[in-house]
């Protein structure tokens, strides 16, 4: 049997069930009942203690949701989701907003330590240096639990907490620009989004100010027939610069869980945010049962000049990603960049990629897409890149690799590109490859066992991207890289 | 000790070896030569486990142990190490990670702690300053846009920090200026030891003018064909394969 044959079916045989964020957290939590209607979007609002404008917000988006149908032009496939038979809300029971730590149920702090997350400041003071530090937001189902660095974050005067909150405090920025770059009506998800949010978190940097540390979420589904709908807004105001982490895991449940998330990024003028995601969320057994349908919609505007919006993405889990963080490059001389790994093994199922689209002039964008395909898998990307007719002098690159493992899945490149300025620049490139059985070989022959060349050669292949997260996810994501396309370990 | 016994090989069921006899014991340096397609680099996949080469008759120890139990990577940390006559590019991959991954799989398998970061880069600069490695090669992805000679030099540098006890080299000197065949010829001299075996696999005597063997093989349509002493590859040189070959074919 040729090397690669036996690697795909170690993979085949292991690999999804080997998912060590798996365990469920024991704590009794309060849930909405099943179903949607406008006393469920009054209750979400009701239990966050929402000002009225809120309320309508909400009940506006759902007034509009109602009326429209679930895409179905991405490339994946899953029976039809029942909305009645979802909760739209579930909070851990002793946890009514955030607290101080001492107050948070111990339970939750063991899974956030089990998930490694160094979530009580003292652990992260006694074992991080000052310039390595991350302030974490961590979500719970619904919830925000808590968040770390509050006081030394508001000393600069970043305010980053749960969006809730920020409802409640700072409603003026909230309002301002809440919805303002994924509306209401945008797209199916991000409406049902808009409705029923329950948390996620808030980002303001004021002007002038580089944000002192990493800010950093983690999502976690813990409930079962939860959806989980976080929002999150970053306003980076003019000159400042953030960069912010973002890690999702959830427990290993035969039912297929739901995750429609918001995301909305506002860079005014010479500002810049750096936006990374490590998403890990439970993919399904080896039969491709259970698992989370992330179905997400993120946007970053460019709003002003000389801006700069730059996604990195490691997308390892979800049973079904239907994902495309996009730039809106309205400012002149605005940037904006995609940079993905995107690896789909057992039944997994990918639709993903990005949206360039340029309005102002001398505006530019870069792609790095890298999709790994394993078992039976199917890993689509999508892109668009458009110039509009004021645009003139944007450019884009685009790279879109793919990386096949076996010969029972698929990868899919699906770019559209669209210009209506003659001095628009776009280029597109695009490669597949198979990790050879020489490859495998050299590497075996020189002492690497086969999980350890594919992880090796895999790592190679995503090398590009890999290199523009921050140093600690980097360690983190070639890690999550060899465990999702793990054999025979153990 | 690597004992060669009546070994029968072949690829995709086209027979390739066709009955090979050899030993080389510790200490040993044996040299094969022989016509474009008579069989030297499967013999030498063979040894260090491709799949897809399947032993159909005769066998291989080494140091006792029964080769064909052992799968390439557990050969390579039971001593075994091959120079290939085509090094293949690993793409994104940086040279200094691959012998550190290499190396440390290695010793992992062997029950050993990971060498530290800074014994590991002590080591490969000394290694690599003395087959003229430069720092850039280094940093560059494993053998994508080397030169025929920077991937051989790469190849002899693997070979120095992972220390095998049964070398293979395939063609080592073909692709290498004069120069290189001198020091790459220098760092294989010196693995040469009383533990260590080697197998020379080349078409030209001069890599045997620095690189001295003990013993000379001729291989031809997948048989040894004649062994004698290193005066055998002066003699090859002059009078090429002939007298062998047709010995073979009549
Ligand atoms: N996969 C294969 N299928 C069929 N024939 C093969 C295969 N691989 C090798 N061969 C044949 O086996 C024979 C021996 O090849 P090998 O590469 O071992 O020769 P060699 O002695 O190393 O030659 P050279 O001096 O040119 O390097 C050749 O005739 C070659 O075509
Ligand atoms: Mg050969």
């Amino acid at each position: 049997m040729a090397a690669v044959q036996e690697t795909i079916d170690q993979v085949k045989a292991i690999d999804v069930d080997q998912y060590k964020y798996g365990f469920v957290t024991d704590i009794e939590s309060e849930l909405a009942p099943k179903g949607l209607n406008e006393d469920i979007v009054a209750f979400i609002s009701a239990k966050k203690e929402e000002p009225e404008w809120m309320l309508n917000w909400r009940l506006e988006a759902y007034r509009r949701w109602k009326t429209m149908e679930e895409p179905t032009w991405a490339r994946v496939e899953y029976p039809k989701i029942d909305f009645e038979d979802l909760h739209y809300y579930a909070a851990p029971k002793n946890t009514e907003g955030p607290k101080s730590l001492d107050e948070v149920d111990p339970e939750l702090l063991e899974t956030y330590k089990k998930l490694g997350i160094p979530l009580a400041e003292q652990e992260i003071l006694a074992g991080v240096a000052p310039e390595n530090r991350v302030a974490v937001d961590a979500v719970f189902d619904s919830v925000s639990v808590a968040t770390t660095f509050k006081e030394e974050l508001a000393k600069a005067g970043v305010i980053f907490c749960p969006i809730s909150e920020a409802v409640r405090e700072h409603p003026e920025l909230v309002q301002k620009y809440l919805g303002s770059v994924v509306p209401v009506s945008d797209n199916f998800y991000a409406t049902l989004n808009s409705a029923v949010f329950s948390d996620g978190s808030f980002v303001y940097v004021p002007p002038g100010v580089r944000c002192p540390m990493e800010l950093s979420t983690y999502f976690r589904i813990n409930e079962k027939n939860t959806g989980q709908f976080e929002r999150t807004l970053i306003i980076a105001d003019k000159g400042s610069y953030v960069s912010y982490l973002e890690g999702c895991t959830a427990p290993q449940r035969d039912e297929n869980q739901l995750h429609a998330a918001v995301v909305e990024l506002v860079a005014l003028e010479d500002a810049e945010i750096k936006y990374s995601t490590v998403q890990n969320w439970y993919p399904g057994d080896s039969e491709g049962k259970g698992g989370i349908y992330n179905f997400v919609t993120k946007r970053g505007d460019c709003r002003e000049k000389n801006s700069k919006i730059s996604w990195t993405q490691v997308e390892t889990g979800s049973a079904i990603t239907w994902k495309y963080p996009s730039c809106i490059l309205r400012g002149d001389n605005s940037q904006g960049e995609f940079y993905s790994i995107a690896i789909s093994n057992g039944h997994q199922q990918i639709d993903s990629g990005t949206k360039m689209i340029h309005l102002g002039k001398n505006t530019a964008s870069r792609i790095i897409s890298k999709g790994i395909s394993a078992g039976v898998s199917q890993n689509t990307y999508r892109g668009q890149v458009s110039a509009h007719r004021k645009a003139s002098n944007a450019r884009n690159f685009t790279q879109c690799d793919s990386l096949l493992i076996g010969d029972k899945c698929g990868a899919h490149t699906v770019p559209y590109i669209e210009s209506k300025n003659s001095t628009a620049v776009f280029e597109h490139e695009a490669t597949t490859s198979k990790i050879s059985d020489d490859q495998m070989f050299y590497c075996q022959a020189r002492g690497l066992d086969e999980e350890e060349a594919v992880a090796l050669i895999v790592n190679g292949f995503v090398r590009d991207v890999i290199q523009q997260l921050p140093m600690e996810f980097a360690v983190e994501a070639q890690k999550l890289i060899s465990i999702s396309l793990e054999g025979s370990v153990g | 000790m690597l004992e060669i016994k009546n070994l029968h090989a072949e690829v995709d069921g086209n027979k390739i070896l066709r009955g090979i006899d050899l030993t080389v014991r510790p200490g040993e340096v044996h040299a094969i030569m022989g016509p474009n397609g008579s069989g030297k680099s499967t013999l030498s996949y063979v040894l260090a486990g491709k799949d897809d080469y399947e032993i159909t008759e005769g066998s291989i120890t080494y140091n006792g142990v029964d080769w064909s139990e052992l799968g390439a990577d557990e050969r390579a940390a039971a001593g075994m190490f091959l120079a290939f006559q085509y090094p293949i590019e690993i793409p994104g991959v940086a040279t200094m990670t691959f012998l550190k991954t290499a190396l440390n799989a290695q010793r992992k398998a062997r029950g050993e702690d990971e060498i530290s970061t800074p014994d590991f880069m002590k080591l490969v600069r000394e290694k690599s300053k003395a087959l003229k490695v430069t720092p850039d090669m280094l940093k560059r992805p494993l053998n994508v846009g080397f030169s025929g000679g920077e991937k051989k030099r790469a190849e002899i540098l693997q070979m120095s920090l992972l220390e095998p006890t049964l070398c293979v080299l395939d063609e080592t000197d073909s692709g290498l200026d004069i120069d290189a065949l001198r020091i790459v010829s220098e760092g294989v001299n010196q693995l040469r030891s009383p533990d260590r075996s080697m197998i020379v696999i080349t078409h030209y005597q001069r890599l045997l003018d620095h690189i001295v063997p003990d013993v000379v093989h001729v291989l031809s349509k997948g048989k040894i064909v004649k062994t004698g002493g290193k005066e055998l590859a002066l003699e090859l040189e002059k009078n090429g394969y002939a007298d062998y070959v047709d010995e073979e074919a009549a």
